[in-house]
């Protein structure tokens, strides 16, 4: 014990002699761990959220009968399949504004009495005594805790709709669905002003049988499947976020990685000094793991603590993003369990032993005697440097295997994560090389050194370069996506949404009526009708959309794929479908394939003649002939209106829609509202991806930057003798200067290739595997130039205080380094 | 070629100016040699250092071949050590990047005074013939300090500036080193100051001074022919 508390003591007086190690090592630790844990936890609270909707009404496994056509149903389907003995169980389900706050919240309505027996209400039994004041005048309103804190409210507090309804006193409940306001049936009617309607029955998923007349025709039976769980639909978006998490976690580790290296090379001294007076490896070594152990600790709850700060930051942009994406509510207030803190702290110390095995792993095998050799210190960097090249060309082989063979999200992944783990080991042997062949017998004197020395400084800058390396990539990867994402989606959008207002009527009389009204409108030019219901094919969930043929779609929809001659007068001819392009990828058809869609009537056939992009939709999407949908669906209403108008009356038409068909603004879209919304979800997307890859850029900067303060002080050595010579310090200034941008411009030519790779994988492969959509591969010279120009600011900014040092030397300095034994 | 006149030199400590030089006046002519010995921290490496245009003095002159030092801007000394000086070191301080061919010819190479005949016989004297492609890594300390000889004289230097070259050497290595360093001086004519601990070293030398508290010791000086 002695041994070890006295050279833990040795060891730890290190830091008080170079505190920038230290500020670097912590900085790493705290860094890397920050970024990963707070994507674990945007990604914990989401599917925390998911889980809560997920088991809002649980317990047993539950089978949902809805209308065929998406409208709601009346009341009396509720009272009458009772009767005849089916244990269903109404809901209603809509949105409502809060007045006061502006904010629309869904509201749930439930009988809880009928629910199925065993049933769990947000987590209670919905028999339990609690449901009493829920079902019994004043009645009341669940929410949950964190939805109530969000919006200032209090439980009690009975906040007014936009549409001058009140709702009952609200009651915070922590099992609750963020988001959802949870109150008895005949309540939801009134607040949603829909009486006697209901959105679909509820029953056990182990009642069987067939409906009678007219239901089976009018209802369709759906069993709760993981498919439409927003888990199920986002783990995507997680996974890219994990991802995004996972390379900033990496970098920093580059950072503790290099300033442990650099600690135990400075301590090499030490170390003999330790050993030669008795200390065992074993003893060294755990003493060097309890020290590891310690700052890993210190710099975990520092990460963690910025990770929950992090994530807090993001997280609004993540849950508007997951609401507009996929209609998953995400509380956006964070609520972690003690799991998290530990398990955090766990993954920091995990990441700083593995960032610090190697240097351990070297000290332990380094003999006695070369322990302060320095060149024993440069040999063994070089094998390590040789055997990084072989586990650089391995990943390289299995980047490439995954490639060839991979067709799923993880081969996607493992292709990524090979090609930037291949591409920044392989960098310093690249770099190595390329100054070797560009220094050249004839270069001037200063030239010669420059490139020479400019070899000599990798092995200390290797690592900093490298985690600059994978930034740079990823930026240019995700910026090219992101660009040329946005830049499709905007004309996309122009394209698709080529009507100027778009119509949802409430009820079928309702459709009728405004088929009549609308025509005869002067601002309006022409009505289409369009038909949707909701389907699945192969229990993927899809809207199947029926369309009269008109010149506006015909000119305007935007088609990837299609038949050869006019796929849409083979669409109007019958027979025939279009379908998204993500749809086509899941049941793996393409034109010219017969796609099977289950109806009342049986199955029909139909040829898929177009693909079509659906960018932003996780669901299916089917086009198809109206009259043939009426043929299969004879009783389906009319869903929507797309009228094209006269943009400029636009507003006028509204006002008027609202006031003589009580339609709310969920109901009425104009094109422009509906552009500006479909944008805003776009860069909400996009904000945390573009958060973290400047955050993961920064890091990368800051490893520079500790890479060339370690390195300063050992750089003198090589400066003295050359100021000596009469080399001024201005020009050792420059030629420094010049060095590290050398390196970086190096390191910005190899990232310009691997990031335009990495934005081919993420378009091609992993969009594809992801969402199902294929983009264009894009590149933006102005992007990269952007972005080189930040590279040597960064670089500039890195080296500034190094050189601002080496500026400010005074002769007294360089001429101890040429007297001290180096 | 070389006038020293009362030249002062402090250094700042926590505990106050510490001086180091307290008027030093010193002349060696063109093609001399000169010893300059004393005890550690006499103040030897400072007078060197001064004389190269290393660093300032507080007071005081220095005139090397009717130019004053004192009045050249940084620029102007740097300039001028590029040709005029040549530095020999007691940690040889060469440039590991660099091979030994390109250590040789670097400082000529700076002061545009390259030449490739020179620098052969100065190789072949140096017996670093079969070792131009090597780094110093890969020298051992006697080869080391033979390169830093060759790099110092490659260009021709007016005055040569040793600061205890053999210090780090032994006595066989040291004897070797020295001879070559003689020779090679009075072939190129050069003007040679060396500090050194060292006795016998001196009196290989045309004249000797030993400093004492930053004073030259005026029993030390000695002159011969």
């Amino acid at each position: 014990m002695t041994v070890l508390y006295w050279t833990l003591r040795s060891l730890l007086s290190h830091w008080r002699k170079h505190p920038i190690q230290f500020f670097s090592l912590f900085t790493g630790l705290w860094l890397a761990t920050a970024l990963l844990t707070g994507v674990l936890a945007l990604n914990g609270q989401a599917r925390e959220s998911y889980a809560r909707a997920s088991q809002l009404i649980g317990g047993i496994p539950q089978a949902t009968l809805s209308a065929r056509n998406g409208s709601p149903l009346p009341q009396e389907s509720f009272s009458t399949l009772r009767r005849l003995g089916w244990p269903v169980s109404p809901v209603l389900q809509g949105s409502v504004v809060l007045e006061r706050q502006n904010r629309r919240l869904q509201v749930m309505g439930i009988e809880p009495v009928s629910l199925p027996a065993g049933s769990l209400l947000a987590g209670e039994p919905a028999d339990a005594p609690d449901l009493t004041a829920f079902i019994s005048p004043p009645n009341q309103t669940w929410i949950a805790e964190e939805t109530l804190r969000e919006l200032d409210l209090h439980n009690g507090d009975q906040p007014l709709l936009a549409n001058g309804q009140q709702l009952p006193p609200l009651q915070g409940k922590n099992r609750m669905a963020p988001g959802l306001l949870l109150v008895d049936i005949g309540v939801a009617q009134r607040l949603l002003d829909m009486p006697h309607q209901i959105s679909r029955l509820i029953l056990p998923a182990s009642v069987q049988g067939d409906l009678p007349p007219p239901w089976n025709e009018r209802l369709q039976w759906q069993h709760q499947s993981n498919e439409n769980d927003p888990g199920r639909l986002t783990e995507s978006f997680h996974l890219n976020l994990t991802a995004l998490g996972l390379l900033a976690f990496a970098v920093g580790l580059f950072i503790v990685h290099a300033a442990i290296g650099l600690a135990l090379e400075q301590r090499r001294p030490l170390l003999r000094t330790v050993r030669a007076s008795g200390v065992s490896v074993k003893h060294l070594l755990l003493a060097l793991v309890i020290e590891l152990s310690t700052l890993a600790l210190l710099g975990g709850i520092a990460g963690v603590v910025s990770g929950y700060v992090l994530a807090s930051l993001l997280l609004p942009d993540v849950a508007a993003s997951l609401r507009g994406l996929y209609g998953a509510e995400v509380a956006g207030q964070l609520t972690l369990s003690p799991t998290w803190w530990l398990g955090s702290l766990a993954l920091s110390l995990i990441g700083a032993l593995l960032a610090g095995a190697n240097s351990l792993w070297r000290a332990a095998r380094l003999p006695l005697l070369a322990l302060a050799n320095h060149e024993a210190w440069h040999q063994a960097h070089r094998a390590w440097l040789h055997r990084q090249g072989w586990v650089a060309g391995i990943a390289a082989l299995v980047a490439l295997t995954a490639a060839w063979v991979g067709d799923s999200l993880t081969s996607g992944f493992i292709l990524m994560g090979s090609l930037l783990l291949a591409s920044a080991l392989g960098l310093p042997l690249l770099l190595s090389t390329l100054l070797r062949l560009i220094s050249r017998p004839g270069h001037s004197p200063l030239t010669a050194w420059f490139l020479a020395d400019c070899r000599q400084q990798l092995p200390g800058m290797s690592l900093a370069l490298m985690a600059l390396l994978l930034a740079l990539a990823a930026n240019i990867g995700a910026g090219s996506m992101t660009e040329g994402f946005r830049q499709t989606f905007t004309t996309w959008l122009d394209q698709r949404l080529s009507a100027e207002l778009y119509i949802r009527p409430q009820t079928p009389e309702q459709a009728v009526a405004l088929q009549q009204w609308l025509p005869n409108q002067p601002a309006v030019r022409r009505v289409l009708p369009g038909l949707e219901l909701e389907t699945e094919i192969q229990g993927w969930p899809l809207t199947l959309a029926g369309m009269e043929d008109d010149a506006t779609y015909r000119q305007h929809w935007p088609l990837l794929e299609a038949q050869a001659g006019n796929p849409w007068d083979a669409l109007f001819a019958g027979g025939s479908l279009m379908l998204s392009e993500q749809l086509a990828r899941h049941l793996k058809v393409g034109i010219g394939h017969t796609i099977e869609l289950p109806t009342a009537e049986g199955i029909w056939q139909a040829r898929v003649v177009a693909i079509y992009a659906d960018y932003g939709n996780p669901r299916g999407h089917i086009l198809v002939n109206a009259a043939d949908m009426r043929k299969y669906w004879p009783a389906l209403p009319v869903s929507r209106y797309a009228v094209r108008m006269d943009p400029t009356a636009v507003a006028t038409l509204k006002h008027t829609l609202q006031r003589n068909f009580s339609l709310d603004d969920t109901r009425l879209v104009d094109q422009a509202r509906l552009k500006e919304w479909a944008t805003q979800v776009f860069e909400r997307t996009f904000s945390a991806t573009t958060a973290l890859n400047t955050l993961t850029l920064i890091v990368a900067g800051i490893a520079l930057f500790i890479a060339l303060l370690t390195q300063s002080q050992s750089r003198l050595g090589q400066l003295a003798p050359l100021w000596a010579m009469g080399v001024t310090r201005r020009q050792l200034m420059l030629l420094n200067l010049g060095q590290t941008w050398l390196l970086t411009l190096l390191t910005l030519v190899f990232a310009i290739p691997l990031g335009i790779l990495l934005a081919w994988c993420l378009v091609a492969v992993i969009n594809v595997q992801a969402f199902g959509w294929r983009l264009p591969l894009q590149v933006f010279p102005s992007q990269l130039i952007r972005l080189a120009g930040l590279a040597l600011l960064a670089t500039w900014l890195a080296s500034a205080w190094p050189l601002w040092s080496l500026w400010r030397s005074r002769p007294v300095d360089l001429l101890r380094v040429l007297s001290d034994e180096r | 070629m070389l006038q020293v006149t009362d030249l002062h030199k402090h250094y700042p400590t926590p505990q106050g100016p510490l001086p180091v030089l307290r008027g030093i006046d010193l002349y060696l002519e063109r093609g001399g040699s000169l010893a300059l010995m004393g005890e550690s921290g006499s103040g030897k490496s400072t007078l060197l250092h001064l004389i190269a245009g290393l660093d300032t003095p507080d007071r005081g002159h220095i005139n090397i071949a009717g130019k004053a030092l004192h009045t050249m801007s940084e620029r102007q000394l740097a300039d001028w050590r590029r040709c005029e000086i040549g530095l020999i070191f007691q940690q040889f301080n060469l440039i590991g990047s660099l091979t030994v061919a390109d250590n040789l010819a670097f400082q000529a190479r700076l002061a545009g005074r390259y030449d490739p005949v020179w620098q052969q016989q100065l190789a072949e004297q140096l017996g670093l013939g079969e070792l131009l492609q090597r780094y110093p890594e890969q020298l051992s300390g006697g080869q080391q300090q033979r390169v830093a000889l060759g790099r110092a004289l490659a260009s021709k230097p007016a005055l040569v500036l040793a600061d205890e070259p053999t210090g780090n050497l032994d006595e066989t290595t040291s004897g070797q080193v020295l001879n070559l360093l003689l020779k090679l001086v009075s072939r190129s004519g050069c003007t040679l100051l060396m500090v050194t601990h060292s006795p016998h070293v001196a009196a290989q030398l045309q004249q000797r001074v030993v400093l004492k508290a930053g004073r030259i010791d005026p029993v030390s000086v000695v002159s011969e022919p």
